[in-house]
């Protein structure tokens, strides 16, 4: 890896969203390429943030802090990724569902999927089934990421998609649940696509399914 | 009639049973899947009040007010942020109706603020201390026993909420995590730091609620009595959720099973036993017929 590159990869890594901002201005600088710099700079490091997460190295607190580390950085690159040829992964519309105001894991899974370069439209806690509609429609999402901590909220989740259904919108999206009552079961019970256990397997299970 | 001692029950070695899930029931009773129990409550006191009932019928020895979401950023939520010291008094008052004239305890529930803790989130410690502080004045001054912080995720929140009950009352506390993440919490939190640190504040019981399966809440209950001599407090999930074929939101764990594991808790050293989400009264009934059995054959 490029030393340029390096630096931001630790930068994240480490969580620091100072350094990650000028690592990533100064490999600008420098001439790197913007999407080398989010593919083999910062997807890279998030990807091994996730992989710590998952290992259980990291918890909540170090996954944030590499988050935003990394959203520091691509704030600086994101005008210039517009200009260059960017493409992104896919549209997400994702929310913490009606009646549940949690969203410290759904703003994690929510950075983390920006971080591989997904387009988020975030619609926040509290998400009535006819905001996710609306929200697909209008931008013509790909996906509806659902999240539920309180196993009172979860049926909210299948009600959401009752509601894409009767929309005849459906079949236009997939859907992916994840909260701590979740499970893989509960996923296929209710009729969503997938199901994540964590933040980073969110990225992997999104990715999965666009290529699918 | 002297009044009621927790401590000094539970230190003549009593195994006391704690209450089941009270979103679950209450939804099973007509609470909209979303809305705040809290806000139900106002609405349909009876209901709380039956909830009660059921659990003390079903064996309780403590039942916890209907306050878990009492503070003003969750109340917030329902526009209800000023009615904070009304809702937990009247919590309160509901759970006192419901004992009145028995032995049963009114534990002060006080859960999560929902917000994180800065720098890594946006609320000041000194705001969240505040906060339980407030709480736990509604609570006490409506009679309460003893006053139970639960569900506990982050080491930072529940030492605010510690300093913050203990800024205004000297009732017997318990603080309880959630341990959902192997055996830690989702911020990383094992059972013997939550020990250490508390332990440096005025904190009578420790406890572990919520969390995922009953084997993980095991895990963490043997590594939580090796950290502390505190009675230990043990109110775990009736397993996990799924959907049944007519719809309806299931536990994996029956009665049957919650009432046989009893006697490993109790084993591993826990010393107030109920259930968390999906633990219905017949849950708790099982629960307590096998205490009663241990106590009669100890």
């Amino acid at each position: 890896m490029e030393d340029s590159l390096k630096a931001i990869y630790n930068a994240i890594i480490d969580g620091a969203a100072d350094k990650s901002a000028a690592a990533v201005q100064t490999a600008l600088d420098a001439g790197v390429d913007p999407a080398l710099i989010l593919n083999e700079g910062m997807i890279v490091a998030m990807t091994e943030v996730g992989k710590l997460f998952e290992e259980g190295e990291y918890f909540v607190p170090e996954m944030l802090i590499s988050a935003k580390a990394m959203q520091a950085g691509l704030s600086i690159l994101k005008p210039r990724l517009v200009k260059e040829s960017y493409k992104s992964a896919g549209k997400i519309i994702i929310g913490t569902v009606k009646g549940d105001l949690h969203d410290i894991g759904k703003n994690l899974v929510s950075m983390m999927l920006e971080g591989a370069a997904f387009e988020i439209v975030d619609l926040g806690s509290d998400v009535p089934p006819q905001k996710f509609v609306d929200a697909v429609r209008e931008n013509e999402a790909d996906f509806v990421a659902m999240s539920a901590l309180l196993t009172t909220t979860m049926p909210n989740m299948k009600t959401t998609i009752e509601a894409l259904e009767e929309a005849g919108l459906r079949s236009k999206v997939k859907v992916l649940i994840g909260g701590a009552p979740v499970t893989s079961q509960y996923a296929h019970e209710i009729g969503a696509d997938g199901f994540a256990p964590d933040a980073s397997r969110a990225v992997a299970l999104a990715k999965s399914l666009a290529a699918s | 009639m002297p009044p009621k001692d927790i401590l000094a029950t539970l230190a003549a070695g009593k195994v006391l049973v704690l209450d089941g899930a009270t979103g679950t029931n209450l939804q099973a009773r007509g609470l909209e899947s979303g809305q705040l129990s809290e806000s139900w409550m106002l609405e349909h006191p009876e209901k709380i009040l039956q909830l009660h009932q059921d659990f003390i019928q079903a064996g309780a020895n403590v039942i916890l007010t209907c306050s878990f979401n009492g503070n003003r950023y969750r109340l917030q939520h329902a526009n209800l942020q000023d009615k904070a010291d009304e809702i937990n008094r009247k919590a309160a008052a509901l759970a006192k109706q419901a004992a009145e004239g028995t032995d049963v305890f009114v534990a002060g529930s006080l859960g999560p603020t929902g917000q994180m803790l800065s720098p890594l989130g946006t609320l000041d410690p000194a705001d969240a201390e505040a906060s339980y502080a407030a709480q736990a004045v509604s609570l006490a001054a409506a009679g309460v026993d003893l006053l139970v912080i639960e569900t506990q995720f982050d080491l930072g929140e529940a030492l605010a909420a510690v300093k913050g009950v203990r800024s205004v009352s000297s009732l017997p506390l318990a603080v309880s995590f959630s341990y959902e993440r192997a055996g830690r919490t989702m911020m990383g939190v094992k059972p013997a730091q939550a020990a250490a640190e508390l332990q440096q504040f005025k904190v009578d019981i420790l406890g572990i609620n919520c969390g995922r399966s009953l084997d993980e809440n095991m895990k963490a209950l043997r590594e939580l009595r090796s950290a502390t001599s505190l009675p230990i407090w043990f109110k775990p999930n009736a397993g996990l959720p799924r959907v049944d074929e007519s719809g309806n939101t299931v536990y994996d764990v029956s009665p049957q099973d919650m009432g046989d594991n009893v006697p490993a808790w109790v084993e591993a050293g826990a010393s107030l036993v109920g259930g968390c989400c999906g633990t219905s009264p017949e849950h708790l009934a099982a629960i307590a017929a096998t205490v009663s059995r241990l106590d009669a054959a100890s």
